[in-house]
């Protein structure tokens, strides 16, 4: 299993369940590091089914998003499936105000999601 | 990361907290002023949607103007003056930069531009704070909060 800095990574039958350490995502070098550990579980995994659980993050700026938005793409093309839980409402605003939210698979908690899995 | 000899930061002493710091044009500057930005609002009562709201916005400015306005030149510094009441939160930010025409930059919800993994920075700003003014060359910004607004 690789090592990891900025996320947690366990599995819940098929899907990769990733919970980030930093409860804040918006150092320019953490999210670097972040969209690294994040895209490694695609590319060298080769996890087809990923869930992202927010739980434990209170703020995360655009830098961040772009992040998402490029995991989005590449799990995308690689006939993948990504999913969101556990989003705060401030988090979840971001999301709406820049329509993420209609791009996004984003569930109410890992429960939800991992069933929307199957 | 060392701050400028013009850091000058004033107590008001009249229920408000001022504070005036240059930022050097370097990733992560905007830690320099965040935390305690962020202390004061919360002293000053601010509920905590808006303390994000503020955080988001200011955030996003400082990148912008370090990495867009200042380009990093490591000459060019990053003005930022606050002002924390209890009711209003203003924050300006200044770039040595050549500035920008904010209604030229692309929206970001098109239908075509929202798998773009950049370029989100202005509309948050925009949406999170009540007031938001750049000058005519487009290297400063203000932005103002109301409390609950």
């Amino acid at each position: 299993m690789p090592q990891y800095r900025r996320i947690a990574v366990s599995t819940n039958g098929d899907v990769s369940v990733v919970s980030f350490n930093d409860k804040k995502i918006l150092d320019e070098a953490s999210i670097q590091e972040l969209g690294a550990e994040l895209f490694g579980i695609v590319e060298q995994q080769q996890s087809k089914s990923v869930l992202l659980n927010f739980a434990n993050v209170e703020f995360l700026s655009s830098a961040a998003l772009g992040k998402l938005i490029t995991l989005d793409r590449k799990v995308k093309a690689s006939q993948g499936r990504l999913k969101m839980c556990n989003i705060r409402p401030e988090i979840f605003e971001v999301f709406q105000i820049t329509k993420l939210n209609k791009v996004f698979d984003i569930r109410k908690d890992e429960a939800e999601a991992i069933k929307a899995f199957s | 990361m060392t701050h400028s000899s013009s850091d000058r930061p004033v107590e008001s002493g009249s229920g408000s907290w001022k504070k005036q710091l240059d930022l050097p044009s370097e990733r992560g500057a905007s830690r320099l002023i965040m935390d305690e930005l962020l202390d004061r609002l919360g002293e000053h009562g601010w509920p905590t949607s808006d303390i994000f709201s503020i955080h988001l916005a200011v955030e996003e400015a400082i990148v912008n103007a370090i990495v867009h306005g200042n380009k990093l030149a490591a000459a060019k510094k990053v003005r930022v003056e606050c002002y924390v009441s209890p009711t209003i939160a203003r924050i300006e930010i200044t770039d040595e930069g050549e500035g920008f025409d904010p209604a030229q930059v692309p929206d970001c919800t098109q239908e075509d531009r929202l798998d773009v993994p950049s370029g989100r920075g202005v509309m948050l700003i925009h949406n999170f704070m009540t007031r938001v003014e750049y000058n005519a060359k487009g290297n400063r910004v203000l932005m103002e909060k109301t409390r609950g607004g």
